[in-house]
């Protein structure tokens, strides 16, 4: 079973590393875009203890408690079996 | 009156702390291994600068789980005083300690040079001993000190008294000029409610000496004795 975590930052808060890497792509040529945020993103292993259900809880709380900043990232969590 | 300087992993401003309280302030002063968790006989706590885990995931973010910090949470909520300097905000920040986050500078760039920062309160342990207004030539040394908090957060340390450092000209006036890294309302530090646990990006104590091209720090680590040396 594994749980994968993505983190971005909120809509509203400033990411300069996006900037510069649309401002990056723009340079080589590729057109049409508006907007890149960079964000995070984790693999947890999970050895298969835990329900589906317990796993996503448990999960949620490592992403709000730890993996992101409530202030400035929202995070997505999704189970695989 | 006896300060700690907490090491974590990473930290590199720990002995420029150390030097300044042993030197400048002449009080006696240890390193704090962030595994200990014995805080009992000190009156302050210095959360240093550097790169505390390696700033892996978010600068601060794992400090915040050293066992050290449990500990730091309770002496600040016994009333003693916690100083943290660049790092050291960042962690404050991570942990609750203080509202809002460090953020990559506006520009993207590490900055490390020296900046003028405006007092804005003369009301806290850590600015008693200078007037507000005064600006202070002190270092900058991060990649992450773009400080943001919502509104309301903003709208509360300014109704409350608590930014404590403003980045401003050298005459005074905070413009966005001056401002090195995009920090909202150009905050440089912000103390809590209690006003007993400061946070601020530059570095008070690489400012204590002419040689190093600026005392100006001296009088926020002066502040801090005249408030201990008054409650004992």
């Amino acid at each position: 079973m594994k749980a994968k975590v993505y983190v971005n930052l909120k809509s509203g808060v400033l990411d300069p590393q996006g900037k510069a890497i649309q401002h990056s792509v723009e340079l080589l040529g590729f057109s049409g875009i508006s907007d890149v945020r960079q964000g995070k993103y984790f693999e947890i292993s999970l050895d298969g203890s835990l329900d589906n259900q317990k796993a996503r809880e448990s999960v949620e709380k490592m992403a709000r408690e730890v993996l992101s900043n409530p202030i400035i990232e929202d995070y997505r969590v999704e189970i695989e079996a | 009156m006896k300060f700690g300087v907490i090491v974590f992993p990473g930290s590199n401003c720990d002995h420029d702390a150390y030097h300044v309280i042993s030197k400048h302030v002449g009080q006696p002063v240890d390193f704090i291994w962030h595994r200990d968790t014995d805080l009992s006989t000190y009156d302050a706590v210095i959360l240093p600068g550097g790169f505390s885990y390696g700033d892996y995931l978010r600068a601060g973010a794992l400090a915040r789980f050293s066992p050290v910090m449990n500990s730091v949470k309770k002496f600040a909520e016994s009333g003693r005083f916690v100083l943290g300097i660049c790092n050291g905000f960042q962690i404050l920040c991570e942990a609750g300690l203080l509202p809002g986050a460090l953020i990559r500078n506006r520009d993207l760039h590490f900055i490390c040079e020296h900046i003028h920062v405006r007092v804005e309160t003369s009301d806290t342990p850590f600015t008693n001993e200078l007037k507000s207004g005064t600006v202070l030539r002190i270092p900058i040394a991060h990649a992450e000190g773009n400080y943001i908090c919502d509104d309301n957060t903003l709208a509360e340390l300014q109704r409350e008294n608590r930014i404590v450092f403003r980045y401003c000209e050298k005459d005074g006036t905070v413009t966005g000029a001056a401002n090195p890294n995009g920090s909202r309302d150009n905050i440089a530090g912000i103390c809590n409610r209690e006003r007993n646990v400061l946070g601020l990006m530059p570095h008070p104590e690489r400012a204590c000496e002419d040689l190093l091209g600026s005392s100006d720090g001296r009088d926020i680590f002066r502040s801090l004795a005249a408030t201990l040396a008054a409650a004992v």
